[in-house]
């Protein structure tokens, strides 16, 4: 087990009563319309300072699309949101070099190796040569990657492609990171590797926006909302929706929620 | 119905072991799960029962035709749907259909009733592109593409990948309607509760076969004696039990971890340690394992 995550999680809960009462996201009636399709439909919902936020939703109910508006790559049609205190209509460069973000598709260079990818990924971010050789060295180490150094990161393994993904989009320790089904077609137990990764970078302050269709993973989340049809239909802790819904797990939540879908075109 | 013996398929000049020495039965009429994550080796077996690939050595056949000589007679009888949506983006649905029924020398008419439990979901829009479809409707429309030649044998490669938790019920289900058809289906996944949904499974890790049988046939196999185990402060449970000699493993499971123990410890063992590291309120329960500890218990006695 890589070493970063040995010692995290006793500290974990001190680390959690103290979850900021600031919110690192603030979205008022934010919208998106493409042509006549209303894709996120006057969204309203804020995320708190160090909290794992888990943005679920079935296929196509809005949640690329607002994450794109949340991380500064997309113009809403309407509403607010405010991240990390700037405006996503007129500070998303601000927002950019602030967030870190992992895609769903793998998002290295599969033709550099594991270091030049970590040493690319650095220098975008404006890290310094000496900062990035320290970082490169200590990360190689946690993620018990030394061998892999100079191995092209399209020999790697799909989970340890992922995990080091994750470890690229902390380099330049954003406070907030969006993480697009990272798990999704990783083995069993890098998955859960993966998840204690997640922690240890929330035990550290920073805060987590991570979709995901495997729903024991929506447990690990401190709060989580659901999207229906571009709307937040749900939005609490996991043992919460479980109570609200009479549901014995957060399956049975999603199943109950995605059934009251007015969209029955899939 | 098909019979896949010592397979081996290697990539890079032998550099990537894709496939090394698989074996396996599948009957006529069976659901076929082939379950493991990516790399295991799923897609390069399909490709070798689709006839798109050779082996490097062993043989496979289906309904007595084998894979390399009779590559011709086997395209004909099955239905191929690849991991990546390979329709034509710019046809209608419609189009897409009649195009995949001409090329097997058939028409969308001659094979109505057999796509209809599928067709019917995507029929009304029947006009529209393919490009324009969702994720669900588009999985819908290359299953029918997959089906419209009416083919004995039909293989999936990861149907339900990046797929919903709704959607993926809905896809199981017709599965389930095409199997009382008659159909023999080969479907391949990385999630392992889909595994259930299955006759019987291949657990399928780097190229190798872990075990192979019905799911309740693996489960009873390991008699994996398994405790889930919560508490108020999940995290610091999850480290606080590997840090106990007693266990074996620990692996978080939703919403609550489960555990494995060395030789003659015990839940009150655990229970007395977690007290004195001040974890309280901790509720243990002895409870059966599933095709996920199995995997996992797999993985981590190979490693």
């Amino acid at each position: 087990m890589p070493q970063i995550l040995k010692t995290f999680s006793l500290n974990y809960c001190a680390h959690k009563t103290k979850i900021q009462m600031s919110n690192i996201i603030e979205a008022t009636q934010l919208t998106r319309v493409f042509g006549k399709f209303t894709a996120v439909d006057h969204i309203s919902f804020s995320v708190k300072t160090g909290e794992i936020f888990g943005f679920l939703g079935a296929n196509g109910a809005g949640k690329s699309t607002a994450m794109k508006m949340l991380s500064g790559l997309l113009l809403p049609s309407s509403g607010k949101a405010q991240v990390l205190g700037f405006d996503v209509y007129t500070q998303s460069e601000e927002i950019k070099k602030r967030i870190g973000y992992m895609s769903q598709r793998f998002s290295l260079y599969e033709d550099l190796t594991v270091e030049e990818n970590i040493h690319l990924f650095g220098s975008i971010y404006g890290l310094s040569k000496a900062i990035l050789k320290e970082k490169t060295d200590a990360l190689l180490v946690q993620l018990e990657f030394v061998d892999q150094r100079k191995t092209l990161v399209s020999n790697l393994p799909l989970g340890w492609k992922q995990k080091l993904s994750f470890s690229v989009a902390m380099l330049h320790e954003p406070q907030l990171v969006f993480l697009d089904e990272p798990t999704g077609g990783v083995d069993p137990i890098t998955r859960r590797q993966f998840w204690e990764m997640i922690y240890a970078a929330s035990a550290k302050g920073a805060t987590l926006f991570v979709t995901t269709h495997y729903m024991d993973e929506a447990e690990y989340c401190d709060r989580v909302s659901i999207m229906v049809d571009g709307r937040i239909a749900a939005l609490d802790t996991p043992k919460a929706l479980k109570t609200q819904f009479e549901a014995d797990d957060m399956n049975e939540v999603f199943l109950k929620l995605a059934a009251t879908s007015n969209l029955k075109i899939i | 119905m098909i019979s896949i013996k010592n397979i081996t398929k290697t990539y890079r000049d032998g550099k990537l072991t894709a496939l090394d020495g698989i074996n396996i039965e599948i009957a006529e009429g069976e659901l076929f799960g082939l379950i493991g994550p990516d790399g295991a080796g799923k897609t390069t077996l399909f490709r070798i029962l689709a006839t798109l690939v050779q082996p490097d050595s062993g043989t496979a056949d289906i309904a007595g035709a084998d894979v390399v000589r009779d590559y011709a007679l086997i395209r004909r009888s099955i239905g191929y749907m690849p991991g990546r949506f390979s329709l034509y983006q710019d046809l209608s649905i419609l189009e897409n259909l009649e195009f995949f029924a001409a090329v097997f020398g058939t028409t969308i008419a001659e094979n109505y009733e057999r796509i209809k439990p599928i067709y019917s979901h995507i029929e009304p829009f029947k006009n529209r592109r393919a490009g324009q479809l969702s994720g669900g409707m588009k999985q819908k429309l290359a299953l029918c593409c997959a089906l419209v030649h009416r083919p004995t044998l039909l293989l999936l490669d990861e149907p339900t990948t990046g797929v919903d938790p709704v959607s993926r019920q809905e896809f199981w289900d017709m599965l389930q309607l095409l199997k009382q058809q008659g159909l023999t289906i080969v479907v391949s996944t990385p999630y392992m509760d889909e595994a259930r949904r299955c006759d019987r499974i291949a657990l399928l890790q780097k190229g190798q076969i872990l075990d192979q049988d019905s799911p309740e046939g693996i489960i009873n196999r390991h008699a994996l004696p398994l405790y889930s185990i919560q508490g108020p402060h999940m995290f610091a449970l999850l480290e606080t039990v590997r840090s106990w000699p007693g266990t074996l493993s620990c692996f978080a499971f939703g919403e609550s971890h489960h555990v494995r123990f060395h030789d003659g410890m015990t839940a009150p063992h655990l229970e007395a340690y977690l007290k004195k590291k001040g974890l309280e309120n901790i509720e243990i329960k002895a409870i059966a394992p599933d095709i996920e500890d199995i995997f996992i218990e797999l993985l981590r006695t190979q490693n």
